[in-house]
């Protein structure tokens, strides 16, 4: 399997600390990829690195195969790499349907054409339907509890039809029934060919999903492979554990 | 092909019908002229509103197109002498334009940084404006200000075409606003407004949609600039490009409800008639300086989202007390009363 | 070519004066993110109260300064209190200036009402006398403004660094969640950061009151050239202003002497399109976060 995204010997420093230390890692396509480690050790600094919201120190990013010589959100959005926050952030004075309509990769000359047209408003009922949110299709997106964000935040980030979706801690902070939901999406997603990689901290989360799993720790990668022999690999302990 | 609402269509008509009616039935000079200024600052509102109430980059430097707008058109008589009457109203189009685009390539520098450096961005531009007003003297001949033809309009009814033409300014504001709020436009300019970083992650081309706010807010305010220069007959630098028509227009946004269609005209309505009133029965323009300074606090810190925004959350309020429970609002598609 | 080393000189002078006036500019920023508008009409209110009580009290424009700081932090605690603090913080940046400005103007109306628009000046004794240095001349009254100018700042520089207080300051500007989860109190820091800057405000509208005439209107030039400043060497960040404040008064100076005093004030905006074409976020300004 090729990889979709690779990243070689990245870092970055904020002040005196590497944040991101010649980090070196690829996804494959195709996988649902698991990036753990602990606090601390980098990893949504280097989703911010991957995705261009953070310029890096030294090191480069090579998307699809081709290198990205400055990562930029817009242009990498349009060429199918996309992300979604810890934060679960939405557009909080549109309504669902704007949000979504809002993800959707026009043309320039398209920003005096009608804001949501018949087809676009297909596309994302038929998504937020998929994603249990139909019915609040109209309500303005403040008024979504957190999950329901989340939710929103995902379904949000597919109208562009990326190739690669970076999801930074999709299960935190929700209920186990709305973690069950956010993993059934991935494996769907997954299932149609969508390469994600995710960011987290619940291990039973990455066990059952994820394959393989890459560990990073004080900002380099320390460990990769199947989750059962990562949950065994003594510097994965170490690290933890922090002997 | 967007879907023009019945009441909104209405709206607009109606407003615009009542506009145009005003000076025949009020004909007192004086009162003409409030109306003028009334107009005047609901049009700079509402094409403030474009940028700094639809993408919430507040542009503080909108006197300086003011002033271009002034200057182009005293400039296109002093030296093209395009000749009087109503000429002047029929070059105010492409003064318009012109001013829209020849403010891109500064605006494309100020917009591609964040929000609080943008507004100071903006700020420098409103000084240098002045400064090359005083300063260019082939062209505008500094502080000695320019003239314009004078208007061959009868002494009974002079304010009359004058009002009017800042009625169609006003009218066209409005127009273009609410085109740009139903439209692609709108959605990315809210969504920058919401969390631009967000929508950039998103593919949204967030310095084309602000350049395109910039200059629709900047040729509008253009025109509003040219009808104004021919009214006064004589502009100095100092009044043209003047801080005090920024925070006006601002003020007046932030009253009404920035984000609305209407909310700037309404700001201006309440405004500027008390302005007047207060500039002619205190005299000392001083005082006034402290009175809009009163104002503007009283509704930053009491009114944030402004007068229309409020009345709708509290009619959403009534309506869901009242056990209406629906989650898809019949209103929600459009952002009338989005802030 | 003497030309070009007087101008310098007087540039140099004229930018640490101006130094002091845009670091507590960006000292409020970088503590709460707000953008002081009214620093300049704070400015121009110290550069009354000093010109006040050398002329009807003879007091000396140094000791006024000691006399003003200790009113103006109040003042500016008070401002935070009532004004900013309100405001969600989420819009704080943008409605701060909006509101500071709205302070601005009714700092100007009520100067304009106790003082009328006729321009003033502090002129102590020494005014119109020059020291001649190596061939060149310096204003008696713009090297002392430089050297007050210089021991605040310093002093300034102190405070940040060495005081309880300062730390805490600092600790918010460089990430204020990490701050509060140290202990800092965010509110409170924000309120002495915001009287601090007014201090150094008023500090500055004295030394400025003894270089420049000024009347209640000029706040508006002063502030467009502090924002620039600021601008310039990013938000937030002390040595950014600092330096830029330099870098713009040489370039003025320089260009006054050279090409035309008139254009010589279109000279910061120049310089800000261009250093913010190449960089967004300003000379010393991270595109996180600044720091002081």
């Amino acid at each position: 399997m090729s990889a979709v995204l690779e990243v070689d010997r990245l870092t970055k420093r904020f002040g005196g600390v590497a944040a991101v230390d010649g980090c070196s890692l690829a996804v494959a396509e195709g996988t649902v990829t698991a990036l753990i480690g602990p606090n601390g050790s980098g990893k949504t600094t280097l989703f911010n690195l991957i995705t261009g919201y953070l310029r890096a120190d030294s090191g480069s990013v090579a998307f699809a195969g081709k290198r990205v010589r400055r990562p930029e959100p817009t242009a990498l959005c349009r060429r199918g790499l996309t992300r979604t926050f810890q934060q679960a952030r939405v557009f909080g004075s549109l309504t669902l349907v704007q949000n979504m309509v809002a993800a959707v990769q026009q043309p320039r000359r398209s920003a005096f054409r009608q804001a949501v047209s018949r087809a676009d408003r297909e596309r994302a009922v038929g998504l937020l339907e998929e994603f249990g949110l139909a019915r609040l299709a109209g309500a303005r997106a403040d008024q979504l509890s957190f999950g329901q964000r989340k939710l929103l935040e995902f379904a949000t980030v597919l109208m562009g039809r990326p190739r690669l979706v970076l999801l930074d801690e999709p299960t935190s902070g929700v209920n186990p029934v709305m973690v069950e939901t956010m993993e059934r999406h991935i494996r769907e997603l997954h299932g149609r060919g969508l390469t994600l990689l995710v960011v987290e901290h619940s291990m039973p989360t990455v066990m059952r999903l994820c394959d393989p799993v890459i560990v990073l720790d004080h900002g380099s990668k320390i460990a990769e492979g199947p989750p059962a022999a990562v949950q065994h690999d003594p510097a994965v302990l170490d690290a933890y554990l922090g002997t | 092909m967007r879907t023009v609402t019945v009441p909104g269509l209405a709206r607009g008509l109606g407003f615009t019908a009542l506009f145009a009616a005003f000076p025949f039935v009020f004909t007192e000079s004086w009162v003409v002229n409030i109306g003028i200024f009334t107009v005047m600052y609901a049009a700079l509102a509402t094409a403030w509103n474009v940028l700094g109430g639809f993408s919430g980059y507040l542009s503080l430097g909108n006197a300086a197109f003011f002033g271009m707008g002034a200057y182009g058109e005293a400039i296109l008589f002093q030296h093209i002498s395009i000749g009087s009457g109503y000429r002047p109203f029929w070059v105010l189009p492409l003064i318009g334009l012109g001013v829209a685009v020849a403010v891109l390539p500064v605006a494309w520098v100020a917009v591609r940084t964040r929000a609080a450096t943008f507004a100071i961005v903006t700020i420098s531009m409103l000084f240098i404006a002045q400064q090359l007003a005083f300063n260019l003297h082939s062209l505008t001949n500094g502080a000695q200000g320019l003239v314009m033809p004078l208007p061959p309009f009868p002494n009974t009814t002079f304010e009359r075409p004058f009002y009017l033409a800042m009625v169609a300014v006003l009218a066209l504001s409005v127009l273009l606003s609410w085109y740009v709020a139903s439209g692609r436009l709108g959605l990315m300019l809210f969504a920058i407004r919401d969390d631009e970083d967000r929508a950039r992650g998103l593919g949204v081309h967030t310095t084309y949609a602000k350049l395109f706010a910039v200059a629709i807010s900047a040729g509008l305010t253009a025109m509003a600039g040219g009808v104004w220069a021919y009214y006064i007959g004589f502009i100095y630098p100092q009044f043209a490009v003047d801080p005090l028509v920024t925070i006006g227009a601002v003020l007046m946004a932030f009253l009404g409800g920035r984000g609305t269609i209407w909310g700037p005209t309404l700001g201006a309505l309440i405004l500027v008639p008390a302005q007047q009133y207060l500039a002619f029965s205190e005299g000392a323009s001083e005082l006034y300086l402290v009175a809009y300074a009163a104002i503007f606090l009283g509704v930053m810190l009491l009114m944030p989202r402004g007068i229309l925004p409020s009345i709708a959350d509290l009619v959403a309020a009534r309506r869901s007390s009242n056990g209406a429970h629906r989650a898809d609002g019949p209103r929600a598609e459009m952002p009338e009363a989005v802030t | 070519m003497h030309l070009v080393v007087q101008a310098i000189i007087l540039g140099l002078l004229t930018g640490g004066v101006y130094a002091l006036m845009a670091s507590g500019l960006t000292l409020a920023f970088g503590v709460m993110r707000v953008i002081n508008v009214a620093q300049g009409a704070m400015i121009v209110a110290g550069a009354y109260v000093s010109y006040t009580l050398f002329t009807d009290f003879h007091i000396d424009p140094f000791v006024s300064i000691v006399l003003m700081a200790p009113a103006a932090f109040a003042v500016g605690v008070l401002l935070q209190l009532v004004f900013l603090r309100p405001l969600r913080s989420d819009e704080r940046e943008e409605l701060s200036l909006l509101v500071t400005w709205a302070i601005a103007l009714g700092i100007e109306g009520v100067l304009s009402v106790m003082y009328t628009t006729t321009y003033r000046a502090t002129l102590p004794g020494y005014v119109n006398d020059s020291l001649t240095v190596a061939g060149y001349r310096i204003a008696v009254v713009r090297l002392v403004a430089f050297g007050i100018s210089g021991v605040i700042l310093l002093l300034l520089y102190l405070v940040l660094h060495r005081t309880r207080l300062g730390r805490s300051i600092r600790a918010t500007v460089q990430n204020p969640t990490a701050a509060r989860l140290l202990g800092v109190d965010a509110e409170r820091v924000s309120a002495y950061g915001f009287g601090l800057s007014v201090a150094t405000a008023t500090a500055a509208g004295a030394v400025f009151g003894m270089v420049e005439p000024f009347n209640p209107g000029s706040h508006y030039d002063l502030i467009s050239r502090l924002l620039t400043i600021v601008v310039l060497g990013g938000l937030g960040s002390l040595t950014g202003a600092v330096l830029a404040a330099l870098v713009m008064g040489v370039s003025e100076a320089v260009l006054a002497a050279t090409i035309s005093p008139t254009w010589s004030s279109l000279v910061f905006f120049v310089i800000l399109i261009g250093v913010l074409v190449v960089r967004p976020q300003g000379l010393m300004g991270a595109t996180e976060r600044g720091r002081l």
